[in-house]
């Protein structure tokens, strides 16, 4: 009996220790994402005011205005880019579940998986040889182009992966009432995946949103409101960027501001995915 | 398997009852009082092995056998009843041999003998045949069922002479007529028990096809 | 238990069969318990040398029968026999695995279903399907799951699809117990009531035939009673094919009987001599449960 005991409480220190261990590396990684926040508000939260929101960037050196053309701007290059994005992406992952066969969905995931993975701003030279050249100038539309190749293989790989998780046995039963095949997907199998095909879009809009690179030269960046598509828009991780290499201190601020705003809205896309996520929103189920 | 159960407890009761009938037949020639008196105390054991097997076919229906299975139990429950009475016949034959023991035999020559031979083979032969799955055999034992009649025919009229002309015989003369048509009973249960071997093995149903030639229709192979 | 006839092998059987010169009747009904007035003409499918192959593999080796209109035929057999490949050839639901072909002939009251010129989908609205796991369409109320077969497909008076949901419902014996809750989700009945359901759903659209893949092997006994009732009260209007591996839901339910083993049609004919005295060495044994 002696050496049952001894063995249970090194056994039960081992746990504690490793217990331990794993609580360590948890406060790790979610400690810097606090600091980060933290300082983030303690920064920027000062600058906030309604002129920010709803004004635009005065001149340099010029105290004052704010970031609304900027904030707008994110709002309709996101917009733009799931305009052009997400039915494509859906179409593709659709095409995989549904109609593809063996050989040729391995090679479309492999370059989806490719493509994924390349960085931001080839995306953007892409757009700028696609749209900019040919118009002559930069745009809105450049910039959502863009934008819209890194929506894409997101877009298709997590429709795909939803559209497989859909019971067989759906199709079947469709199928056997005399529906067509492309019926049966629009009406029935994609409602059913809807919740996650949704979750998918909004996890790639949240990537977007903070994309700078790619906006760089096709977006370009204004410092008015945008009134033609076919002309360079503001974006906010343009704007960020732009005020916090300047060397005034007010654009500064206005930078930290700027990134707060940027760090709420992907707040609130992952706050919506979770939320979708769970059914709330639901109707049915 | 249950159904093997089944058959064997058929068996055991086919065995009975043959040995019911031989036993009874023997104190009739014999005139052994006390062998007759034995016959009689064993039917109980042929009557409770009659309900033994109709519960068992029961609880094995239950259980939803199908084909030669299903068969097995519908037969088994028939063939049973047959040799239930069939104990009952021999019963009878002992109750009257013993009251003949009791007596001088009469005076006539009667072919009791060759008819207790001839059922006594009946019923051998078609329980054989039921043990050796051979429907063809039971087939051919069917034809001999006419020719027991007929000498239980015979024998009735020559008794029933008999009793006319001899009074004082009329009693001894009753008993053996009961012995001849208890006898001509067991044919016919024979008979039965070999057209359900044949519904058994062949899946045909020859009863009451009216030509009693057990031939009936040929098999298809 | 052997029987000592030779049996001699069934390559086609067709319904007659049983009828076969020089046998008496065995003891149990041998008719079939449908009423069928006068014997239909043509028989609801008719089935020639059909083989099935899935790549290399053949499946079916060329099965020969016809199914009678208005009555129930049960397939039974061990699993892999191929008994669910050829129900679903019967309304070309085995075209969904993409390497599959067929041989032979198979013939929708006369027409032949797998001709160039026929397409799958008019197949399937008029043999219809209901499959082993109830599978009522999960975002669409009770009563849409019903007429989803006919709205889908263009009909969009109301009156006429509330008109087909009660019929249905009514023919699925599940109209009762629904009738005032047609809006909740159809996910919320029981087993057995789904299974009523995709019942429903599939005689909306007015099938002539009804092909039903083990509809009860994931019910209780009682909701599996409830839907051998069903067979036997749809039987008057409807020809219905049913595979199942429990030979008693086929002696109840059906009226006749298909065996098959291994790819091949073993035998053919009449429920009650199927199950009372099969001719072929091979039925018997599986039904008396020797193997399989």
């Amino acid at each position: 009996m002696n050496v049952t005991s001894s063995n249970h409480t090194i056994r039960k220190a081992k746990s504690l220790a490793m217990n331990g261990l794993c609580i360590l590396c948890a406060a790790l990684v979610i400690l810097p994402l606090g600091l980060i926040l933290f300082y983030l508000i303690q920064k920027g939260a000062s600058s906030l005011n309604w002129a920010f929101f709803t004004g635009l960037p005065k001149s340099a050196g010029v105290p004052g205005g704010g970031m609304g053309n900027a904030i707008v701007g994110t709002l309709e290059l996101l917009a733009l880019a799931s305009c052009i994005g997400v039915p494509i992406g859906v179409l593709g992952g659709v095409y995989l579940s549904e109609y593809g066969g063996e050989r040729i969905n391995t090679w479309i995931r492999f370059w989806a998986d490719v493509l994924n993975g390349v960085p931001s701003i080839v995306w953007g030279m892409v757009a700028y040889a696609l749209v900019v050249l040919p118009m002559k100038g930069f745009s809105a539309w450049a910039g959502a182009l863009a934008l819209a190749f890194i929506m894409i293989p997101l877009v298709l790989r997590t429709t795909e992966e939803v559209l497989v998780l859909v019971p067989r046995s759906y199709r079947e039963a469709a199928l056997a009432l005399g529906l067509p095949q492309w019926k049966t997907i629009m009406r029935i199998i994609l409602p059913t995946a809807r919740r996650g095909i949704i979750t998918g879009i909004l996890l790639a809009m949240g990537r977007v949103a903070g994309e700078t690179a790619p906006l760089l030269f096709t977006a370009l960046g204004n410092d008015y409101w945008n009134k033609n598509l076919s002309k360079p828009i503001a974006a906010l991780p343009l704007e960020i960027f732009n005020y916090s290499i300047s060397p005034y201190d007010d654009w500064n601020r206005q930078a930290w501001a700027g990134a707060l705003v940027l760090v709420a809205m992907t707040f609130c896309l992952s706050l919506s995915v979770r939320l979708f996520s769970t059914g709330r929103f639901q109707k049915n189920t | 398997m249950d159904l093997d159960q089944l058959k064997q407890k058929l068996l055991t009761m086919a065995s009975h009852a043959e040995i019911a009938v031989n036993e009874a037949l023997r104190a009739l020639v014999e005139r052994d009082y006390d062998l007759a008196l034995r016959v009689k105390e064993s039917d109980n054991v042929i009557d409770h092995l009659e309900v033994e097997i109709d519960e068992m076919a029961i609880h094995l229906l239950a259980k939803a056998p199908l084909a030669s299975d299903l068969r097995l139990v519908t037969v088994a429950m028939k063939i049973s009843q047959n040799l239930e009475r069939v104990g009952d016949e021999a019963t009878k034959i002992a109750k009257r041999a013993r009251d003949l023991s009791q007596e001088p035999p009469v005076k006539i020559v009667v072919d009791l003998p060759r008819m207790a031979k001839l059922a006594l083979d009946m019923l051998k032969a078609a329980l054989d045949a039921f043990v050796n799955r051979d429907p063809v055999s039971a087939r051919a034992l069917i034809p001999r069922d006419k020719e027991v009649d007929g000498i239980n025919k015979q024998i009735t009229s020559q008794l029933a002479e008999h009793m006319v002309e001899n009074p004082d015989a009329i009693k001894r003369c009753l008993n053996l007529i009961t012995i001849s048509r208890s006898l001509e009973r067991i044919a016919d249960h024979a008979t039965n028990v070999a057209e359900e071997v044949v519904y058994l093995y062949e899946a045909q149903d020859i009863r009451h096809t009216g030509t009693k030639s057990g031939v009936a229709k040929a098999t298809t192979a | 238990m052997n029987l000592t006839m030779t049996p001699e092998e069934t390559k086609t059987a067709p319904r007659g069969q049983a009828d076969n010169a020089g046998t008496a009747a065995p003891r149990l009904q041998s008719k079939p318990i449908a009423a069928s007035t006068t014997s239909p003409a043509v028989p609801a499918l008719s089935v020639k040398n059909l083989s099935v192959f899935f790549g290399k593999h053949q499946v079916l080796k060329s099965v020969s029968l016809n199914i009678d209109a208005r009555a129930v035929t049960a397939i039974i057999g061990p699993s892999g026999c191929g008994k669910s490949t050829f129900l679903r050839s019967l309304n070309r639901m085995h075209e969904l695995v993409p390497t599959s072909r067929v041989e032979g002939d198979i013939r929708l009251f006369g027409e032949d279903i797998y001709s160039k010129s026929v397409e799958p989908v008019i197949v399937r609205r008029r043999v219809g399907m209901v499959f082993q796991k109830s599978n009522p369409f999960p975002t669409m109320s009770i009563g849409e799951n019903v007429v989803v077969g006919l709205r889908l497909n263009g009909v969009r008076n109301r009156t006429l699809l509330a008109e087909q949901t009660e019929k249905s419902l009514r023919m699925a014996a599940l109209w009762d117990e629904v009738k005032d809750r047609l809006n909740a989700p159809a996910i919320s009945l029981s087993g057995g009531q789904q299974q009523r359901l995709c019942i429903a759903r599939a005689l909306a659209v007015q099938p002539e035939v009804l092909l039903m893949d083990e509809p009860a092997s994931a019910l209780d006994p009682l909701a599996t009673s409830k839907i051998e009732d069903l067979i036997r009260e749809l039987r008057k209007d409807y020809t219905i094919v049913i595979v199942t591996h429990n030979m008693q839901q086929a002696a109840r339910a059906s009226d006749y009987t298909a065996f098959f083993y291994m790819g091949d049609l073993v035998e053919f004919g009449p429920t009650a001599q199927i199950f009372t005295s099969p001719k072929q060495k091979r039925t018997e044994d599986y039904v008396t449960g020797r193997f399989g």
